[in-house]
């Protein structure tokens, strides 16, 4: 994904990520935005259920995206 | 039952809010301290009800979920389920940041599941007025079950109303949102027997966090263990699809109390703030500047304050000292508690600067993003995002900078912060240094501009850094732990800071500083009063004869004389027993017995170092000198030149840059690592490095 797009999440890689993920509002079917990344790429700040949150990517790549 | 208080929790997802209506409800009637038996803050008040009652008000740690991800969120389940604990709750309230239902709804389904008389307090009314979204709010107490009070914490209305409804009896909803699964009711029901509870989904947080319940005994880990095996369960299993189910839940509720939604689907104010704010040259250009301000602020503004407080002890001393009888006690307290006192007192301008500044980064989002944009690179050197507030407050003290950790939520890189944190030069430390630049670094320029003095100085603090960081890189290696490291971390919409948050913030740290390091620098203080007063044998205590006798010759001035008996004393008390002790241990760092004095009585706090040259040089100079000038011209006898040559000056320099010379660090870095493990290992590791490394600069300049 590049910065500004839009897609849906549709599931994750990462068992005991996932439960994180899930209670902060990834949920499968919802719309997530990439905003942008830190000045040094890593880490990066999504939009999901209607607010921003920062992630690193190694936890963004666990979450996987439908087109 | 009556008799007893009510106890309210306050529980809220991060940056929801939390602390205003804290602050709202108790005012300045807090109390700090920390939960039994683990290092979290535990801030409770009291606030009296519109029935005038009194009802304790315990603020809890901000939570997304009942399942914790830190070592701190773990006390919310621990205190929820704890029936027996008297700090149980008896209702809590939910306080969500309204313009974000959906989220806040997750946690307050699994509180009222556990069957607690809850009542849900929506915050930011006015945010979601402005966002153009509007809540059927008795549609949602209906779906609910629970109260739900419209609240703006910043503004404080609505709190009123909230204190009405905690006063009144709250019904527990009839059905739980989330229904354990059929092949889990055995389970949870003998669950239920063994520790009698009345709640399906609190027997099942007993099967999912048995860690977090540190009231369980070893008995009753190991049947809930069993049980968990019998069923096939472990702790973690289904947690999330339970998040999905409860998910799903709040989406049909929402469904129907949510009369209009919000005109913009993402926040357009905010990004275009962080544009600037996490740009990759601006951004780090605009965080280094406030660093800077930030420090110019501690130096500039605390210098005025911390003179006052200084003079004053002064006058107070010397105004004891003339009106009380001249007994052993009277000296006790005009030369040993009241500087004592002083000398903590003096630190309270930095850090009331300090934490003012940290409060509004932290209240105006801002320090998200300073999180945001280290992380990476902080990364690199085992520590986290994080770490990067307690580095920067440790410029001033390591004692706020250790407790200010606790935001780390990985044991490992909170670890390695609170270990490297003391290796920042606090402000402790200047004073040293600044005698010692002066004394042997000449007041030149370079380029025309750059004064020596002023870079040295900064190379001292520079080396301090250094120090901090390849000391962390070479722990990431050492401490090996399994844990997990997390980022995951709200963004939180950019807010005009509160300014009475700021103000609660400020007293309260300044207070915990006060009393925490203040009760161990005193004793301190008054130990080495009595080691450097008192000395064994006669010529400790007829050094006025002793003085006489050898300056006989001299025309001495009555100030003269008394100078150098108390530098007479000094020299055969048993700091000055100790210091010429030492002599053989130290002399390959350049140090002679006199150093030695100094170094021993800024064991306890630094800054004493000047305060005991002042008294031992007063020794063969005249009267009118200053410190600087009698340091200068002391003579080493061994070689006939002076004794502060640069080699000794800047090993000695390094020592007070390296050595952990700070007994109320150590005391804060046992009191949150919760043993003597990391404090005893942090002085050992930092007089090591001090050591060598003088004794390295030593022998090179020499």
């Amino acid at each position: 994904m590049k910065p500004g797009e839009v897609a849906i999440i549709s599931g994750f890689s990462d068992e005991l990520l996932s439960v994180k993920l899930l209670e902060m509002g990834c949920l499968p079917g919802a719309p997530v935005r990439f905003n942008f990344t830190a000045p040094l790429g890593d880490p990066i700040c999504i939009s999901v259920l209607g607010y921003e949150l920062s992630l690193r990517l190694e936890e963004a790549a666990t979450i996987s995206i439908l087109n | 039952m009556s008799a007893e208080r009510l106890k309210i929790a306050l529980v809220g997802n991060p940056n929801s809010g939390k602390s205003s209506v804290f602050n709202h409800l108790t005012g300045l009637n807090q109390k700090i301290g920390n939960f039994p038996g683990v290092t979290v803050e535990k801030k409770s008040g009291m606030t009296i009800l519109p029935d005038g009652s009194a009802a304790e008000i315990i603020d809890l740690p901000g939570i997304y979920s009942l399942y914790p991800r830190s070592l701190d969120e773990r006390i919310v389940s621990e205190i929820l389920l704890d029936h027996a604990s008297p700090l149980c709750p008896d209702k809590v309230v939910v306080i969500a940041d309204a313009t974000n239902l959906k989220r806040s709804l997750l946690l307050l389904t699994q509180i009222t599941d556990l069957g607690m008389p809850t009542v849900l307090a929506l915050n930011m009314m006015d945010l979601v007025a402005r966002a153009g979204i509007s809540y059927d709010l008795h549609a949602l107490s209906n779906e609910l079950g629970i109260p739900v009070v419209p609240i703006n914490a910043r503004k404080g209305s609505g709190i009123d109303e909230l204190k009405n409804v905690i006063s009144k009896p709250i019904e527990v909803p009839g059905k739980n949102v989330f229904n354990i699964y059929p092949d889990l009711k055995l389970a949870v029901q003998s669950v239920r027997d063994r520790f009698q509870l009345d709640n399906d989904y609190e027997a099942y947080q007993f099967l999912q966090q048995p860690a977090s319940l540190k009231f369980l005994n070893d008995e009753g880990r190991e049947f809930l263990r069993n049980v968990s095996d019998t069923y096939g369960f472990f702790p973690g299993k289904f947690q999330g699809a339970e998040a999905i189910h409860r998910y799903t839940f709040i989406q049909t509720l929402l469904d129907r109390v949510v009369l209009k939604a919000a005109d913009l689907p993402w926040k357009k104010h905010t990004s275009a703030i962080d544009r600037v704010l996490t740009h990759r040259v601006w951004g780090y250009l605009i965080f280094f500047a406030i660093l800077f301000l930030i420090f110019q602020s501690i130096f500039a503004w605390a210098e005025v304050p911390m003179d006052l407080i200084d003079s004053g002890f002064a006058a107070i001393s010397e105004y004891f000292g003339k009106i009380l009888p001249n007994t052993m006690l009277t000296r006790l307290l005009t030369e040993g508690v009241i500087p004592g006192i002083g000398g903590i007192i003096i630190f309270v301008p930095q850090i009331a600067i300090l934490f003012a500044f940290i409060a509004l980064l932290e209240e105006s989002g801002y320090m998200a993003r300073v999180v945001f944009l280290m992380d990476k690179i902080m990364r690199k050197f085992g520590l986290n995002g994080k770490s990067v507030v307690p580095l920067m407050s440790g410029v001033a003290c390591a004692i706020p900078a250790i407790m200010a950790t606790r935001t780390i939520d990985n044991w490992k890189e909170r670890t390695i912060t609170i270990f490297v944190t003391p290796l920042m030069s606090c402000s402790a430390r200047l004073p040293v240094f600044t005698i010692l630049v002066a004394l042997v670094v000449p007041d030149k320029f370079v380029l025309g501009v750059f004064s020596l003095q002023g870079l040295a100085l900064m190379g001292l603090y520079l080396l301090g850094f250094a120090a901090a960081m390849l000391t962390a890189l070479v722990m990431k290696y050492l401490v090996r732990v399994k844990e997990r490291s997390y980022l995951l971390m709200e963004l939180p919409a950019y807010r005009w800071p509160k300014w009475s948050n700021i103000g609660y913030t400020i007293v309260e740290k300044t207070k915990t500083f006060v009393l925490e390091a203040g009760k161990v620098i005193l004793a301190i203080s008054i130990v080495l009063w009595v080691l450097a007063s008192y000395g064994p044998g006669e010529k400790f205590e007829h050094a006025r004869e002793h003085v006489l006798n050898e300056s006989a010759n001299l025309r001495l001035t009555p100030e003269g004389l008394e100078s150098r008996v108390a530098a007479y004393k000094l020299e055969h008390s048993y700091a000055g027993i100790i210091g010429k002790g030492i002599e053989p241990v130290i002399k390959p760092l350049g140090f002679d017995w006199k150093i030695g004095i100094a170094l021993v009585t800024s064991f306890a706090a630094r800054e004493v170092f000047v305060g005991t040259m002042a008294t031992i040089y007063s020794i063969g100079s005249d009267d009118n000198q200053t410190i600087k000038d009698r340091m200068r011209e002391e003579i080493n006898p061994e070689t006939g030149g002076p004794r502060f040559t640069p080699a000794t000056a800047f090993s000695l320099l390094v020592f007070y840059t390296f050595a952990m010379q700070c007994m109320s660090t150590l005391a804060i870095v046992y009191r949150e690592t919760k043993g003597w493990k990391w404090p005893l290992l942090q002085l050992a590791y930092m007089s090591a490095l001090a050591y060598i490394s003088s004794f390295a600069v030593f022998q090179l300049l020499s």
